[in-house]
């Protein structure tokens, strides 16, 4: 079987990718999705703020994914719901797994890979001895209380205080457990202001920072933990632990880019988002291979990622025509094939951790360019700088920059022409 | 002159938004109010409303009796008072409902005399 694009995952992401695809002129586009449903994991986001830039009012996940499904569908975009994509090969064909389909492949012309992120393995977690049960990651306890309808536990402690994390602490409250304390091994939170406020300061549920689980007592079942202070280093410090009864841990120390499958097909990644790194055009170092959402780097607003996700879709229609072209005229030069060679590299300075890009075209972009990026600590009253070269082009005073919220600057194609050959784009913090 | 900084929830900016007012009576001076460091005007209504009468959107699940006790989302249609979050939380726990639903299907007309309806908030087979 062979397809123009294929988009691996039907989340937000990838619903926003087919959607802006389809818009771009190309109708032949497929979502494969390995659950039973579209939507990815907002379906297990039951909260509402979610949409508010997008649809200027607050939906729960549910139907912020709703209204996504909803336009894809009059588009009529295809989807293979239960579907497992198990390979992609460098030359683009996608081997999928299905119950009533078996092993099958598809030829794609280009692919959009939108396979979302996981959870951090228990790697915060590293306390002697074996497991008792009542250990949940929280993504789990919210997909057992959002959908299957089972409250975990009664008396619980939250290690990490991503935003699941928290989201999870008011929702247990609700639901009538005991939420008795938040730990972080961080001097501050991972996890939105918001959140915060709303899910434990509204709830006097305690935000332990710099504190971490040490032990965990319990022969079957999580009896206890024990909690400790640590030093700049992370160090349990001596004599500040604390014994938390309870029956139930749940642990959020954040999410990784789901890329096994970009890996195995050569798609180069981040070390420090663990994400594809992708030009202007959201493509990787494969042409006509792009990726958008959790699977670029982890996102902590879904508008966002729809944003990000629409550029990616449009972006593939454009490769898609362009190859087009190119097979039917074969004579005429194609400009778009020397695309790479202005090509400027994105570069991080003091504060930022990383951007998304990690390189521009000018001539590929579209007149605005939003470059997301992330810093590395808490700054008060810094200043978002861009360099061209040594020559600073944007400066934007903010009150403050921490590493749970994603920032971004927008980058004007009328600026790009300042570029001389040589000059790196760089991002900075200043005032820190 | 009494001031307060407080983080605003209407969306995921998370605004530091500040506010300034006087009592008159023990009531709010609604002429003395003034709001700073908001991005959009909801974050001074957010502002104000923190200070007079704070309110919270509730989400939960209700029971579907006839799916093995899975559960269907529900909000409350519009914030309701603060005040009144565990008491909806409380009566949502026993209320079911028969699958399919459909987003905005009406689940209670008035949860807890707040005049709020509760809607669902997916669509389940
Ligand atoms: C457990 C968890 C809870 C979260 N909770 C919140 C929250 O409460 N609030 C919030 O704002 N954000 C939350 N997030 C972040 C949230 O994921 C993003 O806002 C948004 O959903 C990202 O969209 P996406 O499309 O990139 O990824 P996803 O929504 O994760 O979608 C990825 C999709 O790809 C599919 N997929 C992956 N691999 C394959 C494959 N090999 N073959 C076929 N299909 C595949 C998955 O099944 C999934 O449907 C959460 C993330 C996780 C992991
Ligand atoms: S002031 Fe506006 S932009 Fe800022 S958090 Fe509130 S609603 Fe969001």
């Amino acid at each position: 079987m062979k397809k123009k694009i294929v988009i691996i995952g039907g989340g937000p992401a990838g619903l926003a990718a087919s959607i802006a695809a389809k818009d771009a002129g190309i109708d032949d586009v497929l979502i494969i999705e390995r659950g039973e449903h579209l939507g990815g994991i907002l379906l297990q986001c039951i909260h509402n703020g979610f949409g508010l830039h997008t649809f200027k009012e607050e939906l729960t996940g549910p139907e912020y994914a709703a209204r996504y499904i909803e336009i894809a569908r009059e588009k009529n975009v295809e989807a293979y719901l239960n579907t497992m994509v198990i390979d992609i090969s460098r030359d683009k064909v996608v081997t999928c797994m299905s119950a009533d389909k078996g092993i099958f492949t598809i030829e794609a012309e280009s692919i959009i890979l939108t396979m979302g992120c996981r959870e951090r393995p228990r790697g915060a977690l590293n306390t002697p001895g074996y497991r008792p049960a009542g250990i949940y990651s929280a993504g789990t306890a919210q997909k057992f209380v959002n959908i299957e309808g089972k409250l975990p536990g009664k008396e619980v402690v939250i290690l990490g205080s991503g935003d699941i994390g928290l989201i999870m602490a008011r929702r247990m409250t609700l639901e009538g457990a005991k939420v008795k304390a938040v730990a972080e091994i961080m001097p501050y939170s991972g996890g939105l202001k918001r959140n915060i406020v709303q899910c434990l300061d509204d709830f006097g549920i305690p935000l332990k920072l710099s504190t971490t689980v040490i032990d965990i007592s319990g022969k079957d079942r999580v009896e206890s933990v024990t909690l400790a202070q640590v030093d700049e280093k992370s160090r349990p410090i001596p004599g500040t632990e604390e014994i938390v009864p309870c029956d139930t841990l749940l642990l959020s120390c954040g999410l990784l880019p789901e890329n096994e499958l970009s890996t195995q097909m050569g798609v180069e990644l981040s070390p420090v988002t663990g994400g594809p790194k992708v030009n202007e055009s959201l493509e990787t170092n494969i042409p006509g291979v792009f990726a958008a959402g959790n699977v670029l780097h982890v996102h902590d607003l879904v508008d966002y990622v729809s944003a990000e996700a629409s550029q990616a879709g449009k972006y593939a229609a454009l490769y898609v025509k362009a190859l087009e072209a190119e097979k039917d005229d074969n004579l005429t030069e194609n400009s778009e094939s020397s695309v790479n060679a202005k090509s400027y590299a994105v570069t991080t300075g003091i504060g930022v951790r990383y951007t998304v890009p990690v390189s521009i075209n000018p001539d590929r972009m579209d007149d605005l360019l939003t470059v997301r990026f992330r810093v590395a600590n808490v700054y008060k009253n810094p200043e978002i700088c861009v360099y061209f070269g040594d020559e600073c082009i944007m400066r934007r005073k903010k009150l403050i920059c921490s590493p749970g919220e994603m920032e971004q600057v927008i980058l004007k194609k009328a600026d790009m022409n300042k570029l001389k050959s040589g000059d790196a784009v760089k991002i900075c913090l200043e005032n820190v | 002159m009494e001031s307060r900084t407080l983080t605003c929830i209407g969306c995921p900016m998370g605004c530091q938004v500040t506010i300034n007012y006087d009592y008159i009576n023990d009531t709010v001076d609604m002429d003395s109010i003034t709001v700073t460091g908001n991005t959009c005007p909801r974050g001074r209504e957010y502002a104000i409303s923190e200070i007079t009468n704070p309110t919270r959107t509730v989400t939960g699940t209700i029971t579907l009796s006839n799916r093995d006790g899975r559960v269907a989302p529900v909000k409350t249609k519009s914030p309701i008072p603060k005040s009144k979050v565990s008491m909806v939380a409380e009566a949502l726990m026993t209320i079911s409902m028969e699958a399919p639903v459909k987003i905005g299907d009406v689940v209670i007309n008035d949860i807890c005399d707040t005049g709020v309806e509760v809607v669902v908030t997916n669509n389940i087979e």
